[in-house]
């Protein structure tokens, strides 16, 4: 494998690994608030507090190891999305700040109030939304490049078919995954009460989830042809996350295996996500920027890779004690 | 009104930015010592005072993280927001330590997470005390790699330019450049000198209105002590700074120093103001001062402003700057040694109340000193983004709105700071140390 290509999938890779536990989180925040809203926060908080306190700033982290990652292997892109994202970029980190500081104030705090609830609630569904905003100026059409000016065209992005249904996608995701996690996280628990709630939530979000993806794979086709058609020459990878997305909600319908039933959920979003990717290359942003015409000198790509395994093998180890105990630590889980 | 002028916006919104991110960067790379040697004393010697000590200075730091965590965050987005031409150049040299960066917020991230749920779980102590370990490392590293980064934009090496490309690069050399050794330490230094000093603070203004528990005392002894070993090392490696700025950026320090004519035997010029024609007036004038914070010598030359054309001499303001440093600098200093022979010589009442009262303004005055070292070092740098290579206004963003932004972000970190202000307080207030030593039966 290239070097370009190594680069492109680590941060990938972190970016995949940013929308689940992302979207995790920001769910949770959201359905915490709207249990408030509802009167049932008695029922599913506590579940939800449990798993939330001690990961919120490892969440944060895939996002920054990203922007900065994609930077330090490919330059240039901080030249292009960096000068057309200043007010879009700028919205989504406000909303950033926000979640995360309020979220502190709310857990850390003496006294817990519905407002920070709320704050964190909501921009919790409103930041993917903000970061979708990425993706769909890397299928071109909206950025140009005239004199060395990098200039977007809001117009055009705010009347696209394709930026909304992009939209949709991102927020009901992130609905959806949250609560097929929540449903897992309930059961191990022992929270009958708590699972039967997010268990209702995760089967209301399903069928939206698959009708999203369809709209987008139908918006992309308008808006990028070359993309789709080289999504349809992988179509393979995409039924096969179909067939992901059938196996978690039938064993989420039974009330069986939903330990399986989650990582079925990871497998549909990992395999729609890295068919995406791929497809998507060479470009990083079409027609102006490939993985190859941006990429950092070699003595840098080295150093970088070199860094990376050395982070890795510290970053594993850590990330397994994280888990062991507050993940799949029964008595912590069920709040012994 | 004034035209629009992006450089102009970017460049106060970044100085706002990190102005407000380097507050709690500075309790985010400090505290975590702090709690450790409280946490220690604690284990070593069986006394819970400490270790409600570590508790609480945690559960206030928790709140501080988070604003250091969504500001930290902010910057590093706006870095490619408004200085894309520049990080576009420099990415191709100095991506490596900000990557590394990344690992260590990593680091940081988990053990925190782990420490601050894990208080009881542990039969031995000791284990406990030791997630703490990951945490203040990946804090100081987290200060490390990014300071390399401004370090290289002080003196940026190892690289060619060719085109405008940065061609045969090697990131080691560009990590460690000749600024990153000073510049790094005093960073840290200044970090852990800011925190110890912050808790004094606190600790001080307690024992003024009136509390009269041990625990006070032994906080006080505590953090004073630390303080006071940062203190002198913070000074130290200052005087290092000076020397290195004499060697690699002697205009900055011309500038700081209104130094304009090269000549030996410089005098160091405190206060003053400048009249139309470059005359200082009403400044103290400490012979020898200058060549020997440059070179160790009295006798040695100092390069003045009069070596540099005109539009490459940085703003004159940062002389203020710097003497609030120093100034600082020095009262910190004598304030924690008063502190630590008149604890030793038990012949004097150290607590009393003008001393008490020395030590309460010695918290914020160190924040403020962190914030005029950055001011120096940074508009000291101007007019240059990558010193000699690349100027302020080549690097900086050409979009629209950047002034939009600006208000946005300053209403942002208003609410921030602001916030946290109050919730730090009512979390404290509401549970004063002399109730959680009852609730926790200690005496
Ligand atoms: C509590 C904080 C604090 C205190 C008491 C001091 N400093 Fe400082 N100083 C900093 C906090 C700081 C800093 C915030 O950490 C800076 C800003 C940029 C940097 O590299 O460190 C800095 C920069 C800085 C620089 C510029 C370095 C550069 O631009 O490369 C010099 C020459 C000094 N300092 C010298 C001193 C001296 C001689 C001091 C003692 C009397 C002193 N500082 C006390
Ligand atoms: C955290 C403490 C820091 C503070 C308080 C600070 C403050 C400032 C200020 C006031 C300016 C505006 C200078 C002027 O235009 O007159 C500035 C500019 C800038 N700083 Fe810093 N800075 C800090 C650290 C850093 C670090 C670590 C980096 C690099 C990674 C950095 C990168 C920049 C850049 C890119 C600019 C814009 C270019 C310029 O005006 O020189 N700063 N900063
Ligand atoms: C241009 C300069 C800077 C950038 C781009 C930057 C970036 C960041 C980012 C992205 C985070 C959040 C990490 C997370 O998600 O956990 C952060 C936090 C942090 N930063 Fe900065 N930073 C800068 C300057 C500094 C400086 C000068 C220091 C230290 C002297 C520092 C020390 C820290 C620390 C210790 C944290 C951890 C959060 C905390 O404990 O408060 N940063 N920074």
């Amino acid at each position: 494998m290239s070097y370009e290509l190594v680069g492109i999938t680590v941060l990938w890779i972190f970016l995949y690994g940013y929308i689940i536990v992302g979207s995790i989180d920001f769910g949770a925040g959201f359905y915490n608030f709207y249990a408030k809203l509802t009167k049932k926060d008695h029922v599913i908080s506590k579940v939800i507090d449990r798993y939330l306190s001690p990961v919120w700033e490892v969440t944060n982290v895939f996002l920054v190891f990203f922007f900065i990652g994609i930077v330090g292997f490919f330059p240039d892109t901080a030249f292009y999305y960096g000068t057309a994202l200043l007010v879009p970029g700028s919205i989504a980190t406000i909303l950033l700040a926000i979640r995360g500081a309020y979220y502190a104030f709310h857990h850390y705090g003496a006294k817990q109030t519905t407002f920070f609830q709320f704050l964190y609630g909501m921009t919790g569904l409103f930041i993917p939304a903000s970061l979708s905003v990425v993706l769909t100026l890397s299928e071109g059409g909206f950025i140009t490049v005239e004199n060395e000016q990098v200039l977007i065209d809001y117009n055009a992005l705010l009347t696209s078919p394709y930026s909304w249904s992009v939209v949709v996608l991102a927020i009901v995701s992130v609905l959806y995954i949250s609560s097929f996690f929540l449903s897992y996280y309930a059961k191990s628990a022992k929270d009958e009460p708590a699972f039967e709630l997010v268990r209702k939530y995760a089967l209301t979000w399903s069928l939206p989830t698959i009708l999203a993806s369809f709209l987008v794979f139908f918006a992309l086709s308008r808006h990028n042809p070359v993309h789709f058609q080289n999504m349809l020459s992988m179509a393979w990878i995409f039924i096969l996350s179909f067939l992901f997305f059938c196996g978690a909600v039938y064993l989420l319908w039974k009330r069986k295996n939903l330990g399986t039933a989650f990582i079925l959920v990871m497998l549909q979003f990992a395999a729609a996500f890295f068919g995406y990717g791929a497809t998507h290359l060479p470009y990083i942003l079409y027609p102006y920027l490939t993985i190859y015409s941006s990429f950092t000198n070699p003595a840098m790509a080295t150093a970088l890779v070199t860094a990376f395994i050395g982070g890795l093998l510290m970053l594993i180890p850590s990330l397994y004690l994280l888990m062991r105990l507050f993940l799949f630590n029964n008595k912590y889980v069920q709040g012994k | 009104m004034l035209e629009y002028d992006p450089v102009l916006y970017s460049r106060i919104l970044t100085g706002l930015t990190l102005a407000v991110h380097i507050l709690y960067a500075t309790i985010g790379v400090g505290f975590p010592i702090m709690i450790a040697l409280a946490e220690w004393m604690s284990i070593k010697r069986k006394d819970e005072h400490y270790r409600l000590m570590a508790r609480r200075w945690a559960r206030g730091f928790v709140i501080t993280v988070a604003v250091g965590v969504v500001t930290g965050t902010t910057i590093g987005l706006q870095l490619n927001l408004l200085w894309p031409s520049f990080m576009q150049v420099a990415g191709h040299a100095i991506g490596l330590p900000l990557f590394m960066e990344t690992f260590a917020f990593f680091f940081e991230a988990i053990f925190l997470g782990i420490y601050l749920y894990t208080w009881d779980r542990f039969k031995n102590p000791m284990y406990h005390f030791l997630l703490l370990i990951p945490v203040a490392l990946g804090a100081s590293a987290s200060g490390f790699f990014i300071t390399t980064v401004n370090a290289f934009m002080n003196t940026p090496i190892g690289f060619t330019i060719v085109d405008g490309v940065m061609t045969d690069v090697h990131p080691l050399q560009a990590m460690f450049n000749p600024a990153t050794p000073t510049k790094v330490s005093h960073v840290l230094s200044s970090a852990y000198l800011t925190s110890a000093f912050a808790l004094a603070s606190i600790t001080a203004v307690q024992i003024l209105r009136g509390k009269t528990h041990i625990y006070y005392k032994k906080a006080l002894h505590l953090t004073m002590t630390a303080a006071a070993i940062f203190a002198v090392s913070t000074v130290i490696i200052g005087d290092l700074s000076g020397k290195f700025l004499a060697e690699y950026q002697p205009e900055k320090l011309a500038a700081a120093e209104w130094h304009f004519e090269t000549s030996t035997e410089a005098p160091l010029i405190m206060g003053g103001y400048l009249t139309e024609d470059n005359e200082v007036k009403y400044g103290i004038e400490v012979p020898y001062a200058l060549s020997i914070l440059a070179h160790s010598d009295p006798k040695a030359e100092v390069i003045g402003l009069d070596q540099f054309p005109v539009d490459e001499q940085p703003p004159l303001i940062i002389h203020y700057y710097f003497d609030t440093m120093i100034a600082i600098g020095i009262f910190l200093t004598l304030i924690s040694i008063l502190y630590v022979v008149l604890s030793k010589s038990r012949k004097l009442n150290q607590l009393n109340k003008p001393f008490l009262w020395s030590i309460a303004a010695g918290g914020p005055l160190a924040f403020l000193a962190i914030e005029m070292g950055w001011m120096m070092a940074e508009r000291g740098r101007q007019p240059w983004i990558l010193r000699g290579l690349m100027r302020t206004e080549e690097g900086a963003t050409t979009a629209a709105h950047v002034d939009t932004m600006l208000w946005v972000f300053a209403a942002l970190y208003i609410l921030l700071t602001v916030t946290s202000v109050i919730v730090i307080r009512k979390m404290f207030k509401s549970n004063p140390v002399e109730r959680e030593l009852r609730d926790r039966g200690i005496e």
